[in-house]
């Protein structure tokens, strides 16, 4: 069955070029709270501090917070881009992630090449590939346009083959990023549409988002991060109610101090 | 499907199995090929995007090359151009092929920034790119050595074929230097700078234009130059019948060690690349 367990799961982001001392001392000081020095005097921000959770079959999490609160980069150490620094995490099920639509996209490439590229970007065989073609030039309704390199498109006509390409896929467990929902109102209805059956037919669903409106009508739970941590986590309601009416956060935790 | 086994994906911090792990993504990376030859295809064609004549620009530059120092060298080494000619050719296609790769390992996990930071693939995947990018760029020499052989009349015999298991053993080389160089250089910038350095140097010092007989009895010394026994299992069967034991032995000497030290590279530092570009 399809889970996710994370046991004390901690990711840190180096920051490599600031090795001028007076400019450590000043990043330091100023953001002591997710900024340290480690024990090989590297400045290193933690992004994600000591996360515990477990999400099981037929759960659709939405991670809210505020800008750099850890989202992205929780949805990132899912895909298994990021690997943990302390902690541990188990993701059993097959992953696929929205997260970058253009990730990989060659604009000197027609669509159709593109497409293929993507295919092998997934591992597919042939067959495989030949299917994801059919079914991401349909969808995109790009037509002709399917067969000029990328470069030469417009903004929107990137994002209907990026979506097309993304969404032609049915994993087991689904990472999402907001950004598809950007995209013009004609061709919102027909993505949406998409969207939910794919993820009517994912046993596990993570959504990264701002937007309420999204969590509400989407998922059946959330999890609130802050600076890095889990300040809340429950059903949707009591999530947002608490986000909505102001609750004041704990007052985060300062940085172990080693350096 | 809930009888069927989940792919698992398992990370943990206090035992991360590094040396499973790296076997894991070498053989991933290995396994998916045809992604690695697909986009060293891609980046050729768009190096050469609008070029007429397109990647034989390399194969053209290298006949003015040729020719241009053939002449010239022949003349101031007081070489027999029959003699000079094939070794310079095969010589300078080897050291350019050398030359271009590792510029391009210095940057091989850099340039893939936005791949490695969106999509979970293997880090071989990267190098395998490099490697087969550069391949094909030297293949469009080839027909060049034919040329200068059939010109001067001086074809190599069977032993020719021996140049087969050197140039295996430069594409191994290759993908050593691109795992060892693209990461080293992802973490420290400047090493690329170094390295580019290092390069210019080294072409002079490797028995590129000159014959290693002019070195006379301080020939042994170029055993330390790690770049000519890799070249001289190549040329050597090519151009002068054969090479010596001791050519082999260096150049599979400096290969293990290479392979060895990118292999602990890639073993202690893959995951942490992904923070690094």
């Amino acid at each position: 069955m399809a889970s996710i367990v994370a046991d004390g799961l901690t990711i840190e982001f180096p920051l490599y070029h600031v090795a001028a001392r007076s400019l450590k001392k000043r990043l330091l000081a100023k953001a002591a709270l997710r900024v340290r020095t480690d024990e090989s005097n590297r400045v290193v921000v933690a992004a994600l501090r000591d996360l515990n959770f477990t999400i099981g079959r037929g759960e659709r999490v939405a991670l809210v917070g505020s800008n750099g609160a850890g989202k992205t980069t929780l949805l990132r150490t899912l895909a298994g881009i990021y690997e943990p620094v302390g902690g541990e995490l188990t993701v059993k099920g097959e992953i696929g992630s929205l997260i970058d639509p253009g990730a990989g996209m060659d604009p000197d490439s027609t669509g159709r090449e593109n497409i293929r590229l993507r295919g092998l970007y997934r591992g597919m065989d042939d067959a495989g590939i030949a299917a994801l073609e059919a079914d991401a030039a349909t969808f995109s309704g790009l037509g002709e346009f399917l067969d000029v390199p990328t470069r030469g498109y417009s903004a929107g006509m990137s994002i209907r083959l990026a979506f097309a390409m993304a969404t032609a896929m049915s994993p087991q467990i689904l990472l999402m990023d907001e950004w598809f929902m950007a995209g013009d109102a004609d061709f919102m209805g027909k993505a949406e549409e998409r969207l939910a059956s794919l993820v009517k037919g994912a046993d596990i669903m993570v959504i990264a988002t701002h937007d309420f409106g999204i969590v509400r009508r989407w998922c059946t739970r959330a999890i609130r991060l802050n600076a890095g941590r889990i300040v809340a986590d429950g059903p949707v309601e009591e999530v947002l109610g608490a986000m909505e009416a102001g609750t004041p956060l704990p007052a985060p935790e300062p940085a172990k101090a080693e350096g | 499907m809930q009888t069927l086994a989940l792919p698992t994906y398992h990370a943990d911090a206090s035992n991360p199995r590094r040396a499973a792990r790296a076997m894991a993504d070498l053989a991933a990376g290995l396994s998916s090929w045809r992604l690695a030859w697909a986009l060293a295809r891609l980046d050729l064609r768009n190096r050469y995007r609008g070029s007429v004549i397109g990647p034989f620009w390399v194969t053209l530059s290298t006949a003015i090359m040729v020719v241009g120092l053939g002449l010239l060298y022949s003349t101031l080494l007081k070489q027999d151009l029959t003699v000079f000619l094939p070794h310079l050719a095969v010589s300078l296609i080897v050291w350019n092929t050398i030359a271009n790769l590792v510029p391009e390992a210095t940057n091989c996990l850099v340039s893939a920034e936005g791949v490695i930071r969106q999509l979970p693939l293997p880090l071989t995947t990267h190098a395998l790119r490099c490697v087969f990018r550069n391949i094909f760029s030297a293949a469009h020499n080839l027909p060049l050595i034919v040329v200068v052989f059939l010109t001067i009349g001086r074809v190599p015999g069977v032993e020719g074929f021996l140049a087969i298991p050197g140039l295996l053993l430069l594409g191994l080389n290759a993908f050593a230097a691109c795992i060892f160089l693209g990461m080293i250089c992802a973490r420290f910038r400047d090493i690329g700078q170094i390295v580019t350095n290092i390069m210019q140097l080294a072409f002079f010092m490797t028995p590129v234009i000159w014959r290693v007989e002019l070195l006379g009895e301080n020939a042994w010394r170029l055993y330390f130059n790690p770049f000519y026994p890799l070249l001289e299992t190549i040329r050597g069967p090519l151009v002068d019948g054969g090479v010596s034991v001791g050519v082999w032995v260096a150049a599979l000497g400096y290969s293990a060690l290479l392979c060895g030290v990118a292999a602990a590279f890639f073993i202690r530092f893959r995951s942490r690349v992904a923070f690094w570009v």
